[in-house]
């Protein structure tokens, strides 16, 4: 038994290739097929349900604290509708999850959560809910992400919205029935949009109907992302990394000191860490995916890959993994081995391409 | 005498006299979408069926391909790693992977012609 989301029978209907994601009955690709997607949205702009994440918020005094607390991440500077990216922790300095945070309002914040630690992540904020907290679970609303360069335009055809002044990383809304985000996890710029179920199709209809959009299933949103360095939760980051090894410790806030994990994760920031998530590219022929071996050049092995696939814009074969502090420069050579072959691989700065996101204001 | 034959997993092979052309399907090209790269084996290699010949992946997915007969690998499709739609020709053309001197040829028999195959592709779909 899987969940479906509000846009179930549309994908269906449109003769998706449907797969199990975290529980949930999901598009993994459409007709184009995973490479043709992956390039319609580096080109136009590509229309994917997102909706089996969670969307969560927390309003009422304290909720700043709370956050501050969950997340080693700093609220004071961040304006209103304004988002961040940033990570649940526990004691140990693991990431329980990442997510994205949309302040709202002074105490009133809006969390976009994975779909598959939805329950944890759940469970793990209540257990931390303070008195005048109201935590709320917009299990019946959809989300969708349209992604790409012409992803403005189309907003403007379709809905008659004109987010030209919407900045990178901040939210626009006029009434309740419709949030608009301009984030994404292509490198592209794009939006995320919020609605009741009841309204999904409807909406997710109307953007189809646009000649730019095309359908993009949960196959290409990995290639793009996996360009883009981005990582995957329980893959390239889990409860056993700190976001210092896995090189997102920028989400950090200067001013927090008092987060959860922070006694294990602050002392890393000055000492360092034996292991690192690095982006590592093949230079010999061949595909490396998730598990395969990463080895130095004495043939030892040293880790493995927590992500890795073809890169279509790129037209290599790229990936994530962590290997040990000392061979995580960038341009180490390195061997990946797939089926028992040496192949030949270097270190790579992440992002893999320069991501085309709007700049921020 | 020539003839194609097909396996349950959608390798497709073409006997001339004691040589066999190995590659895939329409249907497993289908099912893999775009692909991105092929790894072909060394000439030289003796296989029996069911050995891995070859690899053909796409940006989702690498599927092995095995051999339906056993033999001496004598050619591979060198041009198709670099010009991969090739593998959409016809396998008695330019759309094989792996050529092979047929050591034992039973096993042959008890592959698809090609109306048992579209028969089977009716049942599986």
């Amino acid at each position: 038994m899987s969940y479906h989301t509000a846009l179930h029978a549309a994908h269906v209907s449109l003769s998706a290739k449907m797969g199990e994601f975290a529980g949930y009955d999901m598009p993994l690709y459409y007709g184009l097929g995973v490479k043709r997607e992956h390039e319609w949205v580096r080109e136009n702009a590509g229309l994917f349900d997102v909706s089996h994440m969670g969307q969560v918020s927390l309003t009422g005094k304290g909720t700043q604290d709370l956050l501050e607390r969950l997340t080693p991440s700093s609220y004071d500077k961040l304006g209103i509708n304004r988002m961040k990216y940033t990570v649940l922790m526990n004691e140990e300095g693991g990431i329980i999850d990442d997510l994205m945070v949309t302040k709202t309002a002074d105490d009133e914040f809006h969390l976009v959560i994975n779909a598959g630690c939805k329950d944890k992540d759940i469970a793990w904020i209540k257990e931390n809910l303070t008195d005048g907290i109201e935590f709320k679970h917009y299990d019946d609303w959809a989300l969708m992400a349209l992604q790409g360069p012409k992803a403005e335009g189309i907003i403007k055809d379709v809905l008659g919205i004109d987010l030209s002044d919407t900045p990178y990383m901040s939210l626009w809304y006029k009434d309740y029935s419709m949030f608009i985000s301009r984030v994404g996890y292509t490198g592209e710029d794009g939006f995320e949009i919020s609605v009741q179920n009841d309204d999904a199709v409807d909406l997710w209809n109307k953007l189809l109907s646009h000649d730019a959009v095309e359908p993009i299933g949960l196959a290409a949103r990995d290639s793009l992302r996996l360009e883009m360095g981005y990582c995957l939760y329980g893959h390239d980051i889990d409860s056993k990394t700190t976001p210092i090894e896995a090189g997102i410790g920028w989400v950090m806030g200067k001013a927090n000191t008092g987060f959860i994990g922070a006694d294990k994760v602050l002392p890393q920031k000055d000492n360092g860490v034996t292991k690192k998530r690095v982006g590592i590219k093949l230079t010999g022929k061949g595909i490396a995916r998730e598990g395969a071996e990463i080895r130095n050049l004495e043939d030892e092995v040293i880790g493995a890959l927590s992500s890795g696939g073809f890169s279509p814009s790129l037209n290599v074969s790229i990936g994530q993994g962590y290997v040990p502090t000392e061979y995580a420069d960038a341009g180490q050579s390195l061997f990946v081995t797939v089926r028992g072959r040496n192949i030949e691989a270097e270190v790579s700065k992440m992002p893999f391409m320069s991501p085309k996101t709007k700049a921020m204001k | 005498m020539a003839d194609f034959k097909y396996t349950k997993d959608h390798e497709c092979v073409y006997v001339d006299g004691d040589i066999a052309s190995v590659g895939i399907t329409q249907h497993a090209q289908d099912a893999l979408g775009d692909l991105v790269f092929i790894e072909l084996p060394e000439t030289g290699k003796s296989v029996v069926v069911g050995d891995e010949v070859a690899v053909v992946e796409s940006v989702k997915t690498a599927a092995e391909v095995y051999t339906p007969v056993a033999g001496e690998i004598v050619e591979v499709n060198t041009p198709i790693s670099d010009e991969l739609e090739l593998i959409s020709s016809p396998i008695n053309e330019n759309g094989w992977l792996v050529k092979l001197k047929i050591s034992d040829a039973s096993a042959l028999n008890a592959l698809m012609d090609s109306a048992a195959y579209d028969a089977y592709l009716k049942e599986i779909d």
